[in-house]
């Protein structure tokens, strides 16, 4: 699914603008993520490509196709959103959970057919959580919903997966967990992602957003430079490729070891 | 990474995992009850809760005599013998009251089951939405303006109609903001709308003469004296429609209880979902208001229970809902005409008697987190 986002706008009742002219290409397969700082504009903008916003200049294109030009049913059909898991008061087992991702699919008089059945059952089983079907949703641990909730994708059958900062809340286990997973379905993925190291880690390619616009985007061992941090985040770091796993590390230094204890230049040990 | 991958997935399942009736693709069953028995045990149940509460009352009327007056009524097959005050009270007083019931009950409980999910709220009812007090408002006023209006048989329930559209009216227009009809929205409207229209209702009973004063009360407690045979077509209507109506759009309704932004990424149209509901359950609830008064409790109490026996999968909740809502008020009907025999009990005061304790109950059950405390 390639995704295209043509210099989109938004803001709040037509007022500042919180999106200013953002836009993104989303090569089939990969795995974009999408950081920045809390008020970047990152949740807005995956609204406006989930279309659950509409952007008030500019475009936003799955394969082509307008996503306002489609239905929401062929919007569902198309994409899959894994949004961060809100408490619900209403008890639904995991497998009707999962069950409702083949919604989209489903027209008003249908029901479940043997097919539906095998999706989802495939899918927990992706995911490794057969066995949880007729457990109560709300007992699971944070990780274990995250990941139904990504089984609910799966069983949409959708070929753009969005997540919507999966990973806030959750242990580091299941945050590598859960992105490991995604990354391992092949789907042409979009994440908003708080973590730079997670982002580091599993993204192809990052946009990195500041008060709404994209200031750098490519692929994060050439776009997170200790530079860019500073000027996104405020703070100052050192990014070193781990000699054992060669894995993209960022190493922050707080403003009062960088200011008299740290050599940033250089060699970056910090003198006792 | 294959270019434009779907999301398939093509693993084997695991056999032993799931239960035998997931994997011939029948639905789960929610605690080893099979859902079509239960529907044919709570249709047994009503029938024979309409039966007893036929034969209950200050003349005693025998068991099967209450069918073969229906048979010979509706059908003209007449089987045995029966006196003639026997047929006037099963066929003039009794039946019709005992149907009301069902359609009132059952309407009541599917409106609250759907309030729930339109407002995301498992306090909801009925009548947060001002459906109630705009009826009794305009039921207040046509029985306090007494010889200014002209009487008929109808004018209440005309009245009660026409206050009850008000406030659909004023709530509709209030709840939207740019087009979007948001469930918070819903919700503050139709408690200021409520406040208003209480308010009146308030005034007006204050400024009441005795005679009137007592009236109202009554109508306002609701009440299911009275009914005649002309009163049931309407609610029967609304509740058939209604039901059916709602059970289509049941799945919709699971996913709009996930909430609002997840129920949109998996296609439902919240917006224009909510709006269709919102004048579905209106009318249904208006329906019902006008001719039986706010009969309270039973359209917050209901669902929860349900939920409880057959989880909250619309599909099964919708329907099990109506049939115990039935049943429930068909009882509280008999126990207002028994407790304080031959005074009758307005309805309303009887289900709030049991409402009370209810929500204590639902309050300190732990389920592993707080339901209605949230």
């Amino acid at each position: 699914m390639e995704v295209r986002v043509d210099d989109v706008c938004w803001g709040v009742d037509g007022g500042e603008k919180i999106i200013r002219g953002i836009a993104m290409h989303t090569a089939p397969g990969t795995f974009v993520g999408v950081i920045g700082p809390n008020g970047s504009g990152k949740s807005t903008l995956l609204r406006m490509i989930y279309r659950v916003l509409r952007p008030q200049a500019g475009l936003v294109t799955l394969n082509g196709e307008d996503v306002w030009a489609l239905k929401p049913r062929e919007m569902a059909q198309r994409s899959a959103v894994v949004l961060q898991e809100r408490p619900s008061e209403f008890d639904f087992k995991v497998y009707d959970i999962v069950m409702m991702g083949r919604s989209p699919h489903k027209k008003t008089f249908d029901t479940e057919s043997v097919e539906d059945h095998r999706l989802v059952s495939n899918a927990l089983a992706r995911v490794g959580l057969t066995g949880y079907a007729e457990r109560d949703f709300q007992t699971l641990s944070g990780g274990e919903k995250q990941r139904v909730l990504v089984a609910r994708a799966l069983a949409q059958q959708a070929q753009l997966l969005i997540l919507d900062e999966p990973t806030n809340h959750l242990d580091i286990r299941y945050q590598f967990e859960v992105l490991e997973l995604v990354k391992s379905l092949g789907v042409t993925t979009i994440a908003a992602l708080h973590d730079l190291t997670l982002a580091a880690l599993y993204c192809d390619c990052v946009y990195v957003l500041l008060e709404g616009r994209v200031i750098a985007s490519g692929v994060p061992a050439e776009v997170l430079t200790p530079d860019l941090i500073y000027e996104v985040y405020g703070v100052h770091s050192e990014v070193v490729t781990h000699p054992k796993t060669g894995q993209v590390q960022i190493a922050f230094f707080p403003h009062r070891l960088s200011v008299s204890n740290v050599d940033i230049k250089g060699e970056g040990r910090a003198r006792q | 990474m294959g270019a434009d991958k779907v999301l398939e997935v093509r693993m084997p399942v695991q056999a032993s995992a799931l239960p035998e009736e997931r994997l011939m693709g029948k639905p789960s069953v929610q605690q080893g009850f099979p859902f079509p028995l239960l529907i044919l045990a709570l249709l047994v149940a009503l029938f024979v809760s309409v039966t007893l509460a036929i034969t209950i009352g200050p003349v005693d009327i025998p068991f099967f005599t209450v069918w073969k007056i229906a048979l010979d009524k509706v059908l003209h097959i007449t089987l045995g013998e029966w006196t003639k005050p026997q047929e006037q009270i099963v066929w003039l007083v009794r039946f019709p009251r005992v149907l009301l019931a069902i359609f009132v009950g059952g309407g009541l409980a599917i409106v609250g089951a759907t309030m729930q999910a339109v407002v995301r709220n498992n306090m909801a009812g009925p009548y947060v939405l001002g459906i109630s007090s705009g009826a009794s408002a305009g039921a207040a006023i046509a029985i306090l303006s007494g010889s200014l209006l002209p009487f008929s048989l109808y004018t209440i329930p005309i009245a009660a109609f026409l206050g009850s559209l008000c406030a659909f009216a004023l709530v509709f227009v209030l709840a939207r903001s740019g087009g979007r009809l948001s469930s918070r929205r819903l919700v503050l409207s139709g408690i200021a709308i409520s406040y208003l229209f209480s308010a009146v209702t308030s005034l007006l009973t204050y400024l009441a003469p005795d005679e009137g004063l007592r009236r109202v009360t009554f109508w306002m407690m609701g009440s299911l004296s009275g009914a005649h045979w002309a009163d049931l077509t309407l609610p029967a209507i609304a509740l058939l429609v209604g039901m059916l109506y709602l059970l289509l759009q049941a799945r919709d309704l699971n996913s709009l209880v996930m909430g609002e932004e997840t129920a949109m990424t998996l296609g439902v149209d919240t917006n224009g979902l909510r709006k269709r509901l919102f004048v579905v359950t209106s009318f249904l609830t208006a329906m019902v208001v006008v001719v039986s008064g706010s009969i309270g409790f039973v359209g917050l109490m209901m669902p929860h229970i349900v939920r409880l026996l057959v989880g909250p999968d619309h599909r099964r909740l919708l329907p099990v809902c109506m049939l115990t809502g039935s049943i429930f008020l068909i009882w509280m009907d008999v126990a207002a005409r028994m407790v304080l025999a031959p005074q009758e009990v307005p309805i309303g005061v009887l289900t709030s008697i049991v409402g009370s304790p209810f929500f204590i109950w639902l309050m300190n059950r732990k389920k592993g987190r707080d339901i209605v405390l949230g």
